[in-house]
């Protein structure tokens, strides 16, 4: 059995797909140059080199760190991870100094910033880095987290407010008030980047969850109306198999369209639409033969070959291939009856078998008028045909034949001529 | 191969692949209590017991599910077909989806029936795989006829040795759909059993091989003609 649904995604998150991780433990500041290197699949270190000697180079090393920061999630709790050694972590505490000095000393050598101001904003740097360590770790209630967050912000505060002193000078010229302004929001915006995310993620999260629910109560309702109650019956009727059977089968076709029939569950874009009985042949087969199934308690094996939309002829070819099924069904003394349709660009055909007692056509009374009324009048009348194929003990095959006159082909026809 | 064919008395061994116990448990009585021609040697719950399964075993014939966590039978059949090709395997599911069934015969497998076949056809169907021939549903040779067709607006054929049928092939067809066995069908067109069997066998190589646009990746809207 197994019946999934295939929505799954199991083509994305398997092994072959390999996003970055920031590592969780063994990491100096966030775990993204461990990261990285696991990612890259190169020696840590060299990692560090690049972000050291990209940090000399103007700060750039120190941006990209921040947006790998904000947007690479974290490896998951229970992951398995090396403890990196004592050594390695000094070597990585001296990069960054290395790389943040470098570039101090850069800037100042360059003369593009005031020493004193890139002081300044190195504080604030730090601060929102041990701000942001922090919201990674999603402690609630912990004194020590809190006074660390605190003295962040405490330091990017002081980062900013000094950075203002420093650079753009006496406070009492008019564009001091902008830059204070600026640089505020700056320096709340850097604070707060943990929290926006964790937000959106949340959201993101939330609202999965709220479709899978959806979704999950849809099947439960429908299970509920369908199956269960038709276990509920198959169990009352549990002494006539012949009932049971019936039952079994309705549900079975039943589920199936429901599940992958052209506007069932797994189809998921169109909505059901039962209002307007079937619009093409296939569909219409399966109707009648589903009827008639649940009319005799018979298993019909129905075969569509192409299909093409629903007209007035094949529709009375339906009809006709109906009044065949319910013969045999009625007749036949079998179990099973096939029924196979084949389009054709130019004509429908359709075969109606069982392997039942067969009959000789000559035998049949004259009050009988199924055969003659029903099929072979309904057919005649639709410029159809059909041929039967039986004896007595071989079972019977009816088939049925219609040419097509699809309002295309007449189109066509009408344009050619004119 | 050839130890088949000296001792036809011999047992064909079979492999019961699914997740619901209850199904393998099913299965492996009716088989064991209709037919003295096949026997059970093992049945496996996962894609994982079922690959370890099938190599301890080495059965001759693998009842194999299409719906299995991790991959299902296609999994299966994808790790098994290079290292065991002597196990041959039958795919057998609730599911008559044309995705499912043409996914699991282009993954190698010789046949496709549904659950709800009789007990006497299911074990008539693993002594034919067993035999090397191909064991096709009405469905499935529907669904073939199907991919074959030639519509205004198919891809262009590339390989015509594997891309078409021949009419004989496709007349075999027609009356797999309709129903027929195979010895109606050799009487029908007036054939031996033995090339209808051949005619199927090819209809099989050319369903698992053709890189036909409608069999590699099977539209879910049935194309009106």
């Amino acid at each position: 059995m197994g019946l999934q649904i295939r929505r799954d995604t199991n083509a994305l998150t398997g092994p072959e797909f390999n996003r970055m991780h920031r590592r969780r433990s063994g990491r100096t500041i966030a775990g993204i140059a461990g990261g990285l290197a696991d990612h890259l699949n190169v020696d840590v270190l060299w990692v560090r080199l690049a972000f050291a000697a990209l940090a000399a180079a103007g700060g750039v090393g120190v941006i990209v760190y921040g947006l790998l920061w904000a947007f690479v999630p974290q490896q998951d709790a229970d992951a398995e991870v090396a403890p990196i050694s004592t050594k390695e972590r000094q070597q990585a505490i001296g990069l960054i100094a290395l790389g943040i000095g470098v570039a101090l000393a850069g800037g100042t050598l360059a003369g593009s910033i005031n020493g004193w101001a890139s002081a300044a904003l190195v504080l604030a740097v730090v601060g929102a880095a041990i701000v942001w360590r922090e919201a990674d770790e999603r402690r609630k209630g912990e004194r020590g987290a809190l006074v660390r967050t605190l003295s962040g912000i405490a330091l990017v505060v002081s980062g900013v407010a000094a950075f203002l002193l420093q650079a753009v000078g006496a406070y009492d010229q008019p564009q001091f008030v902008i830059a204070a302004v600026v640089a505020v929001l700056l320096g709340v915006a850097a604070v707060t980047v943990p929290w926006w995310l964790r937000l959106v993620r949340d959201l993101g999260d939330e609202r999965r969850k709220r479709i899978r629910t959806e979704e999950r109560a849809e099947i439960a309702a429908h299970l509920h109306d369908s199956v269960l109650q038709t276990l509920a019956l198959i169990q009352k009727q549990a002494e006539t198999p012949r009932e049971v059977l019936r039952l079994a089968r309705g549900q079975e076709r039943q589920l199936r369209t429901w599940l992958y029939g052209p506007t069932g569950y797994s189809r998921g874009d169109a909505p059901p639409t039962h209002a307007s009985g079937p619009a093409t042949l296939s569909e219409a087969v399966e109707v009648a033969c589903g009827e008639v199934e649940d009319t005799f308690a018979i298993k019909v094996q129905q075969v569509v070959v192409g299909d093409c939309e629903l007209d007035e002829k094949l529709t009375s070819l339906v009809q006709a291939t109906r009044e065949a099924t319910v013969n045999a069904a009625k007749h036949a003394g079998v179990a099973e009856v096939s029924v196979y349709a084949e389009v054709e660009p130019d004509r429908v055909n359709i075969f109606v078998r069982d392997r039942g007692k067969g009959f000789d056509e000559s035998t049949v009374p004259a009050d009988r008028h199924g055969l003659a009324d029903s099929i072979k009048g309904r057919m005649d009348r639709n410029g159809g045909s059909v041929r039967i194929r039986t004896a007595i003990g071989e079972g019977t095959e009816v088939h049925l034949e219609m040419p097509r006159s699809t309002a295309s082909s007449r189109n066509a026809g009408r344009e050619a001529k004119a | 191969m050839s130890e088949t064919t000296q001792d036809t008395t011999r047992k064909v061994r079979v492999f019961l692949v699914d997740d619901h116990a209850l199904f393998r448990a099913g299965v492996r009585t009716e088989l064991d209590s209709i037919t003295d021609e096949v026997e059970v040697v093992g049945e496996a719950g996962t894609v994982g017991e079922a690959v370890a399964g099938i190599a301890a075993k080495l059965p001759d014939v693998v009842l194999l599910d299409v719906h299995m966590p991790d991959g299902g039978g296609a999994e299966v059949l994808r790790q098994m077909r290079q290292t065991h090709p002597a196990v041959v395997f039958l795919a057998l599911s609730v599911s008559d989806q044309a995705e499912d069934v043409i996914t699991v015969i282009r993954a190698g497998a010789r046949g496709y029936v549904t659950k709800t076949i009789s007990s006497q056809e299911l074990v008539r169907a693993v002594c034919r795989v067993a035999e090397g021939d191909a064991v096709f549903s009405p469905r499935l040779a529907g669904f073939v006829l199907d991919a074959f067709a030639d519509r205004p607006g198919s891809a262009p054929i590339s390989d015509p040795e594997l891309d078409l049928l021949t009419p004989r092939e496709r007349d075999v067809l027609r009356l797999l759909a309709r129903g027929y066995a195979y010895k109606e069908i050799a009487s029908e067109l007036f054939i031996s059993v033995k090339t209808v069997e051949t005619h199927v066998s090819s209809v099989l190589r050319k369903t698992q091989l053709s890189n036909r646009y409608e069999l590699s990746r099977w539209a879910s809207d049935r194309r009106l003609v």
